[in-house]
């Protein structure tokens, strides 16, 4: 077996970005924070999370057919989640830049789970 | 050496998600819209205290109990024990951690905690420092691990190495987020005296 890139520490570390901007922003409540740490963050962990789909896209012989089931039902599920987290930050009034800047991290982070997800599941499938 | 299913059972009769227990998560995840959307102080102070006591034991239960146990049983009984046990899991954990969190931020919000003018604000912040790591560890590395061996063990010869490696992950991921929730202890007691 050859060795599987490290995609799951790279989901790790671009769920930690995504953690560090909310906490970021939330800990300076109800005042409004700089943005500008929290952009870099958001920057950081999409470029992590498309690092991690170029390293599956490039996997030979991956079983992209179970990628696919896995990471689609996981997409669901926690597209509702993001849905109820978005109703949060609606709900507590966060508008303008700092929603779009919240809104894109939930973003990032629903898209890493069910990557790592479907990952870990495909690597350990056989192709036919 | 790969394990056969059992002759009475094809072994992708195996479910990933028991569709029946989504019936108790869905009712759970519209109540706590409901709360949120109602401001209901109560609710929101049920569910956080209900979840976060129930999500903590059962790191702590899996983290120090079952993980020792399972490490000690023989191979086929880890596998018939993950079988029944991991697919309530996918649904108890996202739900409790859902419940949870949403519910406390409310609470937090509501409560002026999140203010950095509240005089423990570093706490709450600490708080979500080691949420975050939980659920970087939770959602990387335990939660794949566990849909990956419930795939592995639906297939008809399900290779044990794997099987085992994905057990041993998520075994010691359980260890880690059990460990945190000690320090989750320490915080909330620490918020509430």
């Amino acid at each position: 077996m050859t060795k599987a890139p490290r995609v799951t520490e790279l989901g790790m570390l671009s769920i930690g970005f995504v953690a560090a901007g909310v906490i970021y922003l939330a800990a300076y409540l109800p005042r409004r924070a700089p943005l500008a740490p929290a952009v870099i963050l958001l920057a950081l962990a999409a470029a992590v999370l498309a690092a991690n789909f170029l390293l599956i896209a490039r996997q030979p012989n991956f079983a992209w057919w179970r990628f696919r089931q896995v990471a689609g039902w996981m997409t669901l599920v926690y597209l509702v989640v993001a849905g109820m987290l978005e109703f949060t930050f609606l709900y507590d009034r966060t508008r303008g830049a700092v929603l779009v800047v919240m809104t894109l991290l939930l973003a990032v982070f629903t898209l890493n789970v069910p990557l790592l997800s479907g990952w870990t599941v495909a690597r350990f499938e056989t192709t036919a | 050496m790969a394990i056969a299913a059992p002759a009475e059972q094809t072994a992708s009769d195996t479910p990933i998600v028991p569709i029946r227990g989504l019936i108790p998560v869905g009712a759970v995840i519209a109540a706590i819209v409901a709360t949120i959307a109602t401001n209901w102080v109560w609710g929101l102070d049920f569910f956080h205290v209900v979840g976060g006591g129930m999500w903590t034991a059962l790191d702590l239960f899996m983290g120090f109990i079952i993980g020792p146990i399972m490490r000690s049983l023989p191979i086929p009984a880890r596998i018939e024990l993950t079988k029944r046990l991991m697919p309530k899991m996918l649904l108890i954990m996202p739900t409790l951690v859902t419940m949870t969190l949403a519910a406390g931020f409310q609470l937090a919000r509501h409560n002026g905690m999140l203010n950095t003018s509240y005089s423990r604000h570093g706490w709450v912040v600490a708080s979500m420092i080691v949420v975050a790591v939980m659920a970087a560890v939770a959602l990387a590395l335990l939660q794949p691990a566990n849909i990956a061996v419930l795939f592995e063990l639906r297939k008809p010869q399900p290779n044990p190495a794997i099987v085992q490696s994905l057990m041993r992950r998520f075994i010691y991921a359980a260890g880690v987020t059990g460990a945190m929730q000690v320090a989750t202890l320490v915080i909330m007691t620490r918020l509430a005296t």
